[in-house]
């Protein structure tokens, strides 16, 4: 059957999966809504105290977390909301205008 | 189940709703159905049943699912109805011995979808007993046509179907008490909730509301940064005044009993919370002083009720 990163505005409606299912999980995550981002946040990894409190706080998963560590911001899906940066209690994450990182 | 709230543990669970969504940047929807996923435990598979809204329409456009699980949406006004049915027939292949697995039944459902067009599908799964769980995320208005009014939405409130004029100004009627209806039905387990602070109080309701055998009903505050009209990094903030001033209560209504789930170390004016949302503007216009007070009221009376039925 065909793989959800196939299917595009060209594909046949014979190609698709049969009454627009989708048989795998989690495709959404191959969809780039990074590109939405006027504002971007930036970690400051040395007054990171891995609380965690921005986590669940991020609408958009952009936070990973591994062993215990809050690692740097994956930007794939980063919205640039600033939801984050104003629930750190300890200024770990400041906002840059602009939709890149620098 | 009893286990201690760990948000370390609970943030390194694998996530069950993905990022590439198209909720708006700061969108409270997802937040919630992210956190009550997260209250999963990490072997159960689930079926997530969705009403026709904003999740629905930005967490599942073909070819692109957020959902880790399995996932349906059939229409605006009958998403407990395709709940319902759903567990009844994993239960039937359950007594066959045909299913091994464990699988939870999780409705979501705007305010729209809930108060108002859902509301008979809702009552009966309710009222039938299914072993599912149904969670409004309740952001006030139908948002997804463009921000119009529900019964869940505030009195006083502009929406584009309660504008403000000569005739109305904003909308006249109060906020249906969803919460208290769906406890009259007598179901083993109802809250309210919010993503506050480290989640604690809306993980662990999720988690009882999964794992209590029986229909259960979470009711979810839900801020929308364009419906409400805030800055959209203003979630956290918004959702602690809604507590604060008791406009939001937490509680809890688990076998007949009421619980209070939060009390605010300092009730603050409900003027506090109001004011950080454009749709409230024009209570704080000259001569609309009476809106305010009005408001107040009405919070302070549903609140000395809560702590009646809660005897808190
Ligand atoms: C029977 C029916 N009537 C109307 C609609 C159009 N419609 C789609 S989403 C929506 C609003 C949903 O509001 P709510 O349930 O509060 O969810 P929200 O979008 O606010 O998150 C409406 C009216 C529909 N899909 N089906
Ligand atoms: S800016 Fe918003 S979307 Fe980006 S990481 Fe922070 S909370 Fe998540
Ligand atoms: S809230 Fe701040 S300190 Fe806590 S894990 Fe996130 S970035 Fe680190
Ligand atoms: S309109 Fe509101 S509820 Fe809908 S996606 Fe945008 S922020 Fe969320
Ligand atoms: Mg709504």
């Amino acid at each position: 059957m065909i793989k959800a990163k196939d299917i595009n505005e060209h594909t046949p409606w014979q190609d698709l999966t049969p009454g627009g299912e989708i048989y795998e999980p989690g495709t959404a995550r191959a969809f780039n809504t990074g590109t939405w981002r006027t504002n971007t946040p930036v970690f400051h990894e040395e007054a990171c105290k891995h609380c965690m409190l921005c986590i669940p706080f991020c609408p958009d998963s952009s936070i990973p977390v591994k062993d215990g560590k809050r690692l740097d911001f994956n930007y794939l899906h980063c919205k640039g909301c600033g939801i984050c940066e104003n629930v750190c209690p300890f200024k770990a994450i400041t906002m840059v205008s602009g939709g890149v990182a620098l | 189940m009893n286990r201690v709230y760990d948000l370390k543990r609970e943030v390194e669970k694998p996530e069950r709703l993905t990022g590439g969504h198209r909720l708006c940047a700061g969108c409270g929807a997802g937040v919630i159905v992210a956190g009550v996923l997260r209250a999963l435990d990490k072997e159960d598979k689930a079926v997530v049943v969705n009403a026709t809204s904003c999740l629905e329409v930005s967490t599942f456009m073909y070819p692109y699912t957020a959902y880790m699980d399995s996932y349906i949406h059939s229409a605006f006004e009958n998403s407990a109805a395709t709940c319902s049915g759903v567990e009844a027939a994993y239960k039937a292949l359950k007594r066959r011995g045909k299913l091994e697995e464990t699988v939870k039944f999780i409705t979501f459902a705007g305010d729209g979808g809930t108060y108002d067009i859902g509301f008979q599908s809702l009552s009966g799964a309710m009222e039938r007993g299914h072993d599912m769980v149904y969670v409004c995320y309740d952001n006030e208005a139908y948002m997804n046509t463009g921000i119009q009014r529900s019964s869940s939405t505030p009195r006083f409130t502009r929406t584009t179907t309660t504008p403000l004029g000569s005739a109305q100004k904003g909308k006249q009627q109060h906020k249906k008490d969803l919460t208290e209806i769906l406890v009259a039905h007598n179901i083993p387990y109802a809250a309210q909730t919010a993503p506050l602070g480290n989640f604690k109080d809306l993980h662990i309701k999720s988690h009882k509301a999964i794992y209590t055998e029986g229909p259960c009903f979470l009711n979810i505050l839900s801020p929308c940064p364009r419906g409400w009209d805030y800055p959209m990094d203003k979630l956290a903030e918004i959702i602690k005044l809604a507590v604060d001033t008791c406009v939001w209560p937490l509680y809890e209504v688990e076998e007949g009993v009421w619980r209070l789930s939060y009390t605010p170390k300092k009730k603050l004016p409900v003027a506090d919370y109001l004011r950080t949302q454009g749709r409230f503007r024009n209570m704080f216009q000259k001569g609309n002083e009476w809106m305010i007070e009005e408001a107040q009221q009405y919070v302070d009376q549903k609140w000395e009720r809560l702590l009646e039925h809660t005897g808190a």
